[in-house]
């Protein structure tokens, strides 16, 4: 099996990220449990999505760089808090997992994942999609260089066919 | 009780000799009044992004861990924030001190009444959080108190300090947020800033 989760941490190891913000998804769980237990990483839980737009803008005018872990349903609550990110030119990568798209469970999760991807574009945060578990490495790895390397706000949507999903007695178990 | 304290002198008191300190300013009134102080590199005042600004202080401590960090922002800016008293009173940076310039009004809008108005206690949801020293100032003696908690003593804490619903002049701060940002990166981590 693809262990994806550990491969994104390797990512976030080789660029250097201290501060990781996180609303838990049963999709980032593992690499949550990874960025925790590292003594070089500062985990970040957030209250909502939206605080993690500011602590990567706070993180970065101290040097440090941060990563913003979520899933589809938050990137609606950092709408807002985008507009700061593209006004200043502030590097923002955030790593999503994907809900409301292939084989969702959860009618409710449908609208915000269909419009995860265009919301995010409004806000001139690139876009780039993991369409399977050997994708999110590369693609992580890339979006990684582009959010630093030319201080652009960048997304990484990880599809829900990567995450595997199926039910809520599934993810529960999780 | 009626708040007598004046937020341009509370502003410029917290201000006056800040060396090394390290500023936000939330959205609106707290930026002008920040910038009537004088404006410094080592300020990031907020022109948008409502309710972000403990948030930014926060990033900035955890990466500035030997210096102080003070957010000096407002009471509508910090309700629409509340969430990140939590989110901190987790982290628990020992360089992080909030200001809330509390007039109660969104002073930017037509001086509407905010949550505070109605009594909303944002000292007490601060220290429910975990920010122990947090309190309410209303008077001189209070605010002489809660200035040294701000620029020196172990955080995080949040001092909410009663002031008048004042109409003063603005004091703009550059608009140009890629300027604002760029310079205080320079002014915090210098040349190396620039080749990140």
């Amino acid at each position: 099996m693809n262990d994806w989760p550990q491969k994104l941490f390797g990512v976030l190891k080789q660029a250097k990220v201290r501060q990781v913000g996180y609303v838990p998804d049963a999709g980032h769980k593992r690499l949550i449990e990874l960025c925790r237990a590292d003594p070089a990483m500062r985990a970040v839980p957030l209250s909502t999505e939206q605080e993690g737009i500011g602590l990567a803008a706070g993180a970065w005018l101290g040097g440090e760089r941060s990563v913003l872990l979520m899933q589809s349903s938050g990137v609606g609550n950092c709408i807002n808090a985008l507009g700061m990110t593209s006004e200043c030119r502030f590097p923002l990568l955030m790593l999503v997992t994907m809900r409301g798209e292939q084989g969702e469970f959860n009618p409710w999760q449908v609208p915000m994942g269909q419009a995860t991807r265009p919301a995010l574009e409004a806000m001139g945060v690139v876009v780039q999609h993991a369409a399977s578990a050997q994708e999110v490495e590369p693609t992580a790895e890339a979006a990684a260089r582009l959010a630093w390397g030319s201080y652009a706000a960048v997304a990484v949507l990880i599809a829900q066919r990567v995450i595997g999903i199926k039910s809520f007695q599934d993810q529960a178990g999780r | 009780m009626s708040a007598i304290l004046k937020r341009r002198e509370i502003v410029a008191a917290l201000l006056q000799e800040r060396g090394e300190l390290l500023v936000v300013a939330g959205l609106g009134s707290t930026a002008w009044d920040v910038s009537a102080a004088g404006d410094s590199p080592l300020s990031f005042p907020l022109w948008g992004a409502m309710g972000a600004a403990a948030m930014v202080g926060l990033g900035l401590a955890l990466a500035q861990p030997a210096r102080r960090v003070l957010v000096i922002t407002g009471d509508g800016e910090m309700l629409m924030g509340l969430g990140s008293l939590a989110t901190i009173g987790v982290q628990r940076p020992r360089n992080l001190a909030i200001a809330v310039i509390d007039n109660e009004r969104y002073g930017e809008t037509g001086m509407q009444a905010t949550h505070t108005a109605s009594g909303v206690d944002l000292a007490g949801v601060a220290r429910a959080c975990g920010l122990g020293a947090s309190a309410l100032v209303w008077t001189e003696a209070e605010f002489a108190a809660a200035r040294k908690a701000l620029l020196g003593q172990p955080g995080p804490v949040l001092m909410q300090i009663k002031v008048l619903a004042e109409k003063i002049p603005l004091v703009l701060p550059p608009r140009d947020g890629g300027l604002l940002k760029a310079r205080f990166r320079r002014a915090v981590l210098g040349p190396q800033a620039d080749a990140e």
